[in-house]
């Protein structure tokens, strides 16, 4: 197995690691080179920081790994290898009556990269997280053995790989149960929402399956929080797929792109797109799911220097107050992108460092530029205070002591993590940035 | 009438990228590589992907003794037989120049091997009155250069045998695709250096089925490789042997 020596990053491209990239593309390469050289695996890189890199060291790219081994239609239990896309399991198995039951906001995420971060989804208040839909993952762990583990069978082992990010072996397949589904399209309401009281109070009355808020990151006063509630139902009636090829971002954008006027510029036309009473339509599965998804590298409109965002989850009595803190900060420090992202979470699941908890969610971008240090600081401590936490996929600035304190399951999961990798050779520079290993 | 591929190297990035295209427009597929277990996993894959018959055969180019089992598998389908090749080898040629019998191993492997295969097949499409053949050559056949001439003129002489094989297939309604790839990524140059504007195996896979429909007769994939080899080709000699591109 050849490894490739190579410069590379997350999503937000703010942290660089260099190491050496192996990309098996059958299961036997894959075993040897986890026999020769045990890495941590990663799949498209979706994480924004930098949860799927390994600086100075080995990283096993699972994405080449992307087959389905078998389906059930009777049961809608999927199973397959780690590498498969989300996007790939909509197109193939939607036409059949059958969507994956939690989808992340990027189809280019692999399955594995679902479980080991346990993503949610628009239908998280419902549907709970990713990991709530898992019959089994078959791990392969740095001593070359393997091992299956679901609710049923090694829970404890179970319960750590979901969000476990990597730690307690190379996923390389698993099982899921999807969600029936009478056509490939959503039917999707939009209105608009004055402020954060509103967008609170909306969530809160809403019944709809999925459900979502685009929030103008620039407004300010009596405006702030203002933005977009789409909440949706998968569709009995089909709608015409566009065959539209997605668009591409070709080089890194200059600076002046994302300058404060544009931005308000930008978020008013996105605003204004919704007429004041609101709106109802059809929208494919893929563009309502996976909006950004149709311009490939968007994320080199944030510069060569890439971006940070910042994701939260606030407990519910808190959310209002405390989201409002956070948003004031924000569009007085200038470096918001146009959009941050709000949605209510449901209950916790089962997976010890999982992220979703019951509250609210604020995602946001920054770019990574002077100064974004102090406001992220700021924004994390808010969130610590207001018993919240922050979300691993995302982060690339978070402190440790702030990320223990707010994962109560962190020790349990320190000790499978150990049992499985003694080593600590599946550790990730987020890992070691977080300090969730521990100390040695 | 289900049309049926048989997909020589259906273990190979190219191979089982191709193999999930076919599938995905609902033909049936008789794969053949080396790795059983690899092959079961991208069987059933195809399967789910819309093909409703799967064969996998276990086989070696090396061995032309096993060719018969394929062509007993597509023999029983109805419709049209196609195949696509995707088998090759490409040892460094500075190993070939270490160990001359390596060369023998390239020359099977991506030419005297294919070419049997291919003319046990001709007369079953012969028969049929129609079906595509898939060459994959290399845009390192269109010229002898120092970095990989061995597989090079194996290469190059599997382009001279599918254009024959075009002309026979021709008179009975079939048809045969040169493919001359350029860089795509694969696990055979994963890692390696130099290598520019690579093409993902999906991208590639879709050329090819394009290629198939249009009844296409030589296609570079992607398709910027022709100018990029028109240029390498329309070099002088005396130059070119002085060179080491």
């Amino acid at each position: 197995m050849r490894w490739k020596e190579t410069d590379y990053s997350g999503w937000g491209r703010a942290i660089v690691s260099r190491g050496r990239i192996a990309r098996p593309e059958k299961l036997r390469d894959l075993m040897q080179v986890m026999a020769e050289s045990p890495a941590p695996a990663c799949g498209n890189r979706r994480s924004y920081g930098d949860a799927a890199q390994n600086h100075g060291g080995s990283a096993i790219d699972m994405t080449r790994m992307n087959r389905f081994l078998g389906f059930d239609a009777e049961t809608g239990v999927l199973e397959a290898e780690a590498g498969v896309t989300i996007s790939d399991i909509l197109r193939t198995f939607a036409p059949k009556g059958w969507l994956p039951a939690v989808m992340p906001g990027t189809g280019f995420a692999t399955l594995g990269g679902c479980i080991a971060n346990d993503v949610h989804g628009k239908n998280h208040h419902i549907d709970g997280g990713f990991g709530a839909h898992v019959e089994s993952i078959e791990l392969l762990k740095p001593d070359g053995s393997r091992s299956r583990v679901g609710p049923a069978r090694n829970k404890a082992l179970f319960h750590a790989t979901l969000g476990g990010l990597g730690q307690t072996g190379v996923i390389l397949s698993a099982r899921i149960r999807m969600a029936r589904c009478g056509s490939t399209a959503m039917r999707v309401r939009e209105r608009r929402i004055d402020a954060l009281g509103e967008f609170i109070e909306a969530f809160e009355a809403s019944d709809a399956r999925y459900s979502v808020g685009w929030i103008d990151a620039t407004a300010t006063g009596d405006r702030l929080g203002r933005g977009i509630l789409e909440e949706a139902e998968v569709s009995d009636t089909p709608v015409a797929t566009p065959s539209k090829r997605p668009a591409s971002v070709p080089f890194d954008a200059p600076s002046i792109l994302l300058s404060p006027m544009v931005v308000r510029l930008f978020n008013q036309a996105y605003l204004n797109r919704v007429p004041a009473a609101g709106r109802e339509m059809l929208r494919p599965m893929q563009a309502f799911f996976f909006p950004l998804d149709r311009l490939h590298d968007w994320n080199r409109l944030y510069g060569k220097t890439g971006f940070h965002q910042f994701q939260c989850v606030v407990p519910p009595a808190e959310a209002e107050p405390v989201l409002r803190r956070m948003l004031t900060l924000i569009s007085a420090s200038g470096q918001a992108s146009p959009l941050a992202v709000i949605k209510r979470l449901g209950p916790q699941g089962n997976g010890l460092l999982s992220f979703p908890r019951e509250g609210f969610t604020l995602a946001v971008d920054i770019r990574n530029r002077g100064g974004v240090g102090d406001l992220f600081r700021q924004l994390e401590q808010l969130c610590h205070a207001a018993g919240g936490r922050l979300y691993a996929a995302k982060d690339s600035l978070g402190s440790p002591d702030v990320f223990g304190a707010s994962y109560s399951s962190l020790p349990e999961f320190r000790k499978i993590a150990d049992q499985v990798d003694p080593g600590r050779e599946l550790e990730t520079d987020l890992v070691r940035r977080l300090g969730i290993r521990g100390r040695r | 009438m289900t049309d049926t591929w048989i997909i020589l190297g259906a273990s190979s990035a190219m191979g089982r990228a191709f193999a999930r295209r076919v599938a995905a427009e609902g033909c049936d597929l008789v794969l053949a590589a080396r790795d059983a277990d690899d092959l079961a996993r991208t069987a059933k894959d195809c399967e789910l992907r819309g093909s409703a018959n799967v064969t996998s055969i276990t086989f070696d180019i090396r061995k032309p003794a096993g060719f018969q089992r394929m062509l007993d598998a597509a023999a029983t389908s109805d419709g049209m037989i196609n195949a696509a090749v995707f088998v090759g080898s490409m040892p460094a040629q500075s190993d070939i120049e270490a160990d001359p019998a390596l060369a023998e191993d390239t020359i099977a492997d991506s030419l005297s091997g294919p070419v049997r295969f291919l003319l046990a097949l001709a007369p079953m499409m012969e028969e049929r009155g129609g079906g595509t053949v898939i060459g994959i050559g290399s845009v390192a056949g269109d010229r002898g250069r120092i970095g990989n001439y061995t597989y090079g003129a194996a290469k190059a002489g599997f382009h001279t045998f599918l254009s024959g094989l075009r002309n026979r297939l021709n008179r009975s309604g079939g048809h045969v695709v040169t493919v001359k790839p350029g860089f795509v990524d694969t696990a055979m140059t994963w890692g390696l250096p130099g290598l520019f504007l690579v093409a993902t195996p999906e991208v590639v896979a879709e050329d090819l089925w394009q290629a198939v429909q249009k009844r296409r007769n030589t296609i570079y994939t992607p398709w910027f490789w022709r100018y990029i080899m028109l240029i390498i080709r329309s070099i002088p000699e005396p130059i070119f042997k002085k060179m080491s591109i």
